[in-house]
Formats: structure tokens, C-alpha cells, sequence
């Protein structure tokens, strides 16, 4: 007993008896990570500078930047490039505008409110592809919901599904929409956060809600806005699952509506060039990579304490 | 400005707060409004304010009926318990909020607002964030906040609770200091006798609710009208015997242990009452008729404090240090006049 005590006193590495015994604990989880994440991350990398690569016998010709310069130059990466930012660029700022809107709304003390946030809640836990579907019908320029409301205020029919230059803006109208409740979760955690003493300071003060809005919720919420603006960046970056079920797998009316992941996705799946599909991957993270950090930089000034 | 509240109540679900109050406060006084906690007197605050809505009764501001203005028409600056400065703004933009709100142009507000910095000394630190200063500077932000606007009215809420025991004693001076300077009427929430008898012109005590008594702080020690306002103010605390009135008009303790001899024989024979004994108003010497025994003896530095033991009843009073007396020592002692009260046992009330 004594020599035991002695002997963990002398060991000195704190509640562990071995400097390995912590990586037994830390397996399942760093072996998953390894296998699912990591290994293909980095093979990724190495398949994209392989030329003549053949995923089958996993034989290539040499290293080189082949991969890079096929895609760089082909219209269809330009294109889906081209439509990610333009997806990103209408669908972060619009959708995070409106879930703040619709976060203040559901932040209220009044009767059946978490009737009003379960059904805000709810798009979270239905199957994107089975939504897409549904919005596919709203869609329909002829049976379609969408269509008949705009009828009533004089619209003609709008192509969303048929006309090419419409097909980016249904994906975008359902993209806002679809990004929207995990967007109020967290700014609705936000605001609850916001102790309610600076309202009621701000009321004796006589500030209108408008200026309460703009000048107390907005800059305390300003982190968990940069939060949810990175993440939705990079959901929106990864567009994939909004548009397959749109256009019955197919990306817009006449292949126009090729995304990043879209395209990643067609050439390793459909045609088979797997070093492509590895060199639009590793483009996208770049681009990825490079947003998260212009947003940790802009971020870190909007700290206030 | 003179504040006038008539029959003010308010009542939540299932209990009353402020029960019927009626008082007039005067004009440019520092005003507490002391009481042990859940007595109401946050309560009352908020209806001054017109943070709460109240549910009887009316409050004027001068001959305004304000009872159903919203707070930012009633002309009061509010000082919260925990501040509520906004984190995201320096000390400047804090001050100047409610002015940048009545649309006082740039320049303007921000020269008022080193005007209220150098008032309440904070001016060094307009640039920061309220997160960098300590909790006494907040609360000068805060007063500065609550008087950027001429206010007509200033309320504080608990202003010292959030306070060390050193800044404590500074911030209540400081904020004596300011209400001279700006002879604003002050009214401030406490449940710190100490504080309250410290630097307020006069003292409004509250229980459950129901106003118990309103004078200069003074007054309220030497002259309570009720066991309650008696026992709430001085430290140590007054000493409460039960007991009843004998025959002479003297006091006995109701086990009969004791007799006390009383100066002023106010009490009718047979009543029951609540003798109450300041620690200050006994004085000991050899030919007084009321026996104690000495339990302890603590030095307080200038003075002593005993604990004492008349019959059965234990006392904590003080003596004078060059007394000559041990513990286990039995002394004579004798009443003062004053700090010594009589109340009937059942109302409470003095006699």
C-alpha cells in the first residue's frame, strides 16, 4: 500500500500511470478520425498532383499539375465556381438577416411561443432531399404554389425549374430557406444570453425598439452573428444536397447549374476522373480555408470582452 | 422636485408588494429607502421609475400625475444594482447613450458628457471598455449615465451592494457628494442600516410592503415608533426583553427573574411589553438596584462590549473600557434615558 503511493508519487504524470495510457482512452475517437478524415484528406492532396491516375489499380503516370490546369481551364469549373459565389454570396447574408429578424420574434415572452419555435425548428430535422422535393413542386411553373401566389399579383408563371437563368434563383430561395433554422438556433441562444436589464436600462432612456435593435441586440450578438456567418459560409461553400433533389439529380435545366461539390461529384462519380474531382476538392478547400480565416481575423475585432 | 405617492399598491400574482403607501418626498434630499430584503422597497423603486406598471394609487412628480407615464417621459435617471452598462460601448458612448437616443447633436452630448465624467471622476477613462474598470468606476459610469440627462428624479438601486467594503464606504461618500453638487432628489434602495444612517437626509423604513417609518436618520435611532424600526436600525442591535409592568410601573422579565427599573414609567400595570435596551444606555455603578452578570467582554477599541445577563435575559451592551469588571462579575447597573423604549407586546407599537 505504502510502496504503491510511493511509487505514483514518483511517476509523477498526474492522474496517469503511463504517458500512453491517455491514447487508449482517445482511440475509438482518434482511429475513426484517422481512418475517415484524415487519411483521405491528405490522399486526396497526393491523388490531385497525380497525372494519369487510375483509381482502380491505383497506377499514375507522374506527379504534376495536370489536374489543376484541366480544371482551371474547364468552363464547367469556372461555372460552378462562378454559381457557389454567387450562391454564397445571396444566401449567407440574406438567410442570416432574416433569421435575425425571425430570432427577435421568437425571443419574445408571449402566449404558444415555443409552438411558433418548434415550427421555426422544425426544417432541422426533416431530410433535405425530402424538403427539396416538396420545394420541387412548389417550384413547378405551371401546379406550383410559388407561381399561384405571384399570380395573384400579376406575375406571369415563372420557368424556376425550366429556365436556365431562373434555375439559380430557385436554388437560392430554397438554399435561404433551408439555412434558416439552424441560423435562429444559435442566434436565439444568443439573444437569450443578452441579460434583459440593458432593454429595460435602454427603455428609461426612451430608446425606440428600433434603436434598441440596432444599437444593444445587434452589437452584442455581433460574435454569435460571425459565428453562425462562418459556418454558413462554409455549409454554403459545400452546396450539394439543395440542388440534387431540384433538378432531379441533374445540376439545373442544361447542365448551367454546376456547384463546386456538384462538379467534385460529376467527375468521380460520373465520368470517372478521379484526379479532377481530387483537384476541385483541394481548390474548394483553399477557398474555404482561406474565408474561414478572413473571418476569424474580422471576427477577433468585433470582440468587446 | 417634490414627489407625492397616495395609496400606492402593488400586488403580483399572490402577494402584495407595496402595500397602500402614502408619503411625500422632499424636494433635493438623499432619500434611502431601507428595509430587510423582500419588503418592497425595490418594488416601490420600479414604480417610481415606471418600470412597473402599479396596480393602485397614484404618484405626482411636483403636480404631475405620473402614475401611467412611461419611463422615459418621467424625467428619471436610474442607476441599476449591477449597472447594466452596455459592454460594447467605452465609458463615453455609456454616458452619452441617452442623449445620442434624444438626438442632443454630436458634439454637444459628447461635451456634456465629460462634463458628467468630470463630475462623478471617471474622466480619465472615457476610451475604455466597462469590462476594464473596477466595480467602483462602473458605478460612477453609471451615475454619470443616469445624470446626462437633468434628470429630474435620480434612482439607485442597491448602489453599494456590488461593492468591496473599502469602495463601499468611498462610493457612498461620492455619491453624498454628487447629490450636493447637483442637488438632484435622490432616492436610493438599501438593506444596510449603516449606509442609510450614513448619508441620507432622511430614511424611509419599509416592512412587508407597508411603510413603517420616514424621518432624518436620528430621529428613526432615538425615536422609534415601533419594535420593528427600532430593532432594524444600530449595530450592535438593540437588546428586546419580554416582559410585563409590575405594579411600581417598573419592568419584569416574564419569567420573573428580573426586575428593570424604568426612568419614565409609561407602561399600565399588567401590560405586556417589549422592553427595549440600546447597547449604549445602561451605565454601571455601585449604587444602582438592577444586577447583571458579566458573560464576556470584547475590546472594541475605544470601547467595550459585554455581554450581560440580567436574570435570565442575556444583553449586549457597552462599557467603558477603564470599568472595572471581569467576566463573572456581578454589577449594578442603571438605565439611561434615552435609547430605552417601551412597545406593546402585540402591535409592536411604541408606548
Amino acid at each position: 500500500m505504502v510502496a504503491a503511493v510511493k511509487a505514483k508519487k514518483r511517476s509523477g504524470s498526474g492522474i496517469f500511470n503511463t504517458t500512453w495510457e491517455p491514447f487508449i482512452y482517445l482511440a475509438p475517437f482518434l482511429i475513426g478520425i484517422i481512418i475517415f478524415t484524415l487519411y483521405p484528406f491528405f490522399n486526396i492532396i497526393l491523388i490531385s498532383f497525380k497525372e494519369g491516375y487510375r483509381q482502380m489499380t491505383g497506377a499514375f503516370e507522374s506527379y504534376g499539375l495536370d489536374n489543376y490546369i484541366h480544371i482551371l481551364t474547364d468552363p464547367y469549373f469556372i461555372n460552378a465556381i462562378k454559381n457557389t459565389a454567387v450562391y454564397v454570396v445571396f444566401v449567407v447574408p440574406i438567410s442570416t438577416a432574416l433569421s435575425l429578424f425571425f430570432a427577435n420574434l421568437l425571443n419574445q415572452k408571449i402566449k404558444g411561443i415555443s409552438l411558433f419555435q418548434t415550427a421555426f425548428f422544425l426544417p432541422m430535422v426533416t431530410s433535405v432531399t425530402a424538403i427539396g422535393l416538396v420545394w420541387k413542386l412548389m417550384f413547378n411553373d405551371r401546379i406550383g404554389v410559388i407561381n399561384a401566389i405571384l399570380g395573384l399579383f400579376g406575375v406571369d408563371p415563372i420557368g424556376w425549374l425550366l429556365d436556365p437563368s431562373m434555375n439559380i434563383w430557385a436554388l437560392i430561395i430554397y438554399g435561404i430557406w433551408n439555412m434558416m433554422p439552424f441560423t435562429i438556433i444559435i442566434l436565439l441562444s444568443g439573444l437569450q444570453n443578452i441579460d434583459p436589464l440593458y432593454y429595460t436600462a435602454a427603455k428609461v432612456d426612451g430608446a425606440s425598439s428600433r434603436k434598441q435593435f440596432f444599437r444593444i441586440t445587434v452589437p452584442l450578438l455581433a460574435p454569435t452573428i460571425g459565428l453562425t456567418c462562418i459556418i454558413n459560409v462554409i455549409s454554403a461553400s459545400k452546396v450539394f444536397g439543395e440542388l440534387f433533389p431540384l433538378f432531379s439529380g441533374r445540376p439545373g435545366t442544361a447542365y448551367n447549374l454546376f456547384t463546386v461539390v456538384y462538379y467534385i461529384y460529376y467527375e468521380f462519380n460520373v465520368s470517372y476522373h478521379l484526379g479532377y474531382a481530387a483537384a476541385a476538392s483541394v481548390v474548394l478547400f483553399l477557398i474555404v480555408f482561406a474565408f474561414t480565416m478572413l473571418q476569424l481575423y474580422v471576427q477577433r475585432k468585433w470582440q468587446y470582452y | 422636485m417634490r414627489i407625492k405617492v397616495e395609496h400606492l399598491t402593488k400586488r403580483f400574482t399572490d402577494t402584495v408588494a407595496v402595500d397602500d403607501f402614502s408619503m411625500d418626498f422632499e424636494s433635493g434630499k438623499l432619500i434611502a429607502l431601507l428595509g430587510p430584503s423582500g419588503c418592497g422597497k425595490s418594488t416601490m423603486l420600479n414604480m417610481l421609475a415606471g418600470i412597473l406598471p402599479v396596480s393602485d394609487g397614484h404618484i405626482y412628480f411636483d403636480d404631475d400625475d405620473v402614475t401611467d407615464m412611461p419611463p422615459q417621459k418621467r424625467g428619471v435617471g436610474l442607476v441599476f444594482q449591477n449597472y447594466a452598462l452596455y459592454p460594447h460601448m467605452t465609458v463615453l458612448e455609456n454616458i452619452c447613450f441617452p442623449l445620442e437616443i434624444q438626438k442632443v447633436n454630436k458634439n454637444e452630448r459628447i461635451a456634456k458628457a465629460k462634463e458628467m465624467a468630470r463630475l462623478v471622476h471617471i474622466d480619465e477613462y472615457l476610451d475604455r471598455k466597462p469590462k476594464e474598470l473596477s466595480g467602483g468606476q462602473q458605478q460612477r459610469v453609471a451615475i454619470a449615465r443616469a445624470l446626462i440627462k437633468n434628470p429630474r428624479l435620480l434612482l439607485l438601486d442597491e448602489p453599494l451592494s456590488n461593492l468591496d467594503a473599502r469602495l463601499r464606504l468611498e462610493m457612498r461618500e461620492e455619491i453624498r457628494r454628487i447629490q450636493q453638487e447637483t442637488k438632484v432628489t435622490t432616492i436610493f434602495v438599501t438593506h444596510d442600516q449603516e449606509e442609510a444612517m450614513s448619508i441620507s437626509d432622511s430614511i424611509v423604513l419599509m416592512r412587508s410592503g407597508v411603510l413603517m417609518q420616514e424621518d432624518i436618520p436620528q430621529v428613526l435611532y432615538d425615536d422609534p415608533n415601533h419594535v420593528f424600526v427600532a430593532s432594524f436600525l444600530g449595530n450592535p442591535p438593540i437588546n428586546n426583553l419580554d416582559g410585563y409592568i409590575n405594579d411600581d410601573g417598573d419592568f419584569v422579565l416574564d419569567d420573573q427573574s428580573a426586575v428593570i427599573r424604568l426612568n419614565e414609567k409609561k407602561g399600565t400595570k399588567g401590560e405586556k411589553v417589549i422592553l427595549g435596551i440600546r447597547p449604549e444606555a445602561i451605565t454601571i455603578g455601585p449604587d444602582y438596584n438592577t444586577k447583571a452578570e458579566i458573560l464576556e467582554r470584547y475590546t472594541m477599541g475605544k470601547e467595550e462590549l459585554a455581554n450581560i445577563k440580567i436574570g435570565t435575559a442575556e444583553l449586549r451592551v457597552y462599557i467603558s473600557r477603564d470599568q472595572d469588571c471581569r467576566k463573572g462579575d456581578v454589577i449594578d447597573l442603571v438605565l439611561r434615558d434615552k435609547g430605552v423604549f417601551l412597545f406593546d407586546k402585540t402591535t409592536g407599537k411604541r408606548l
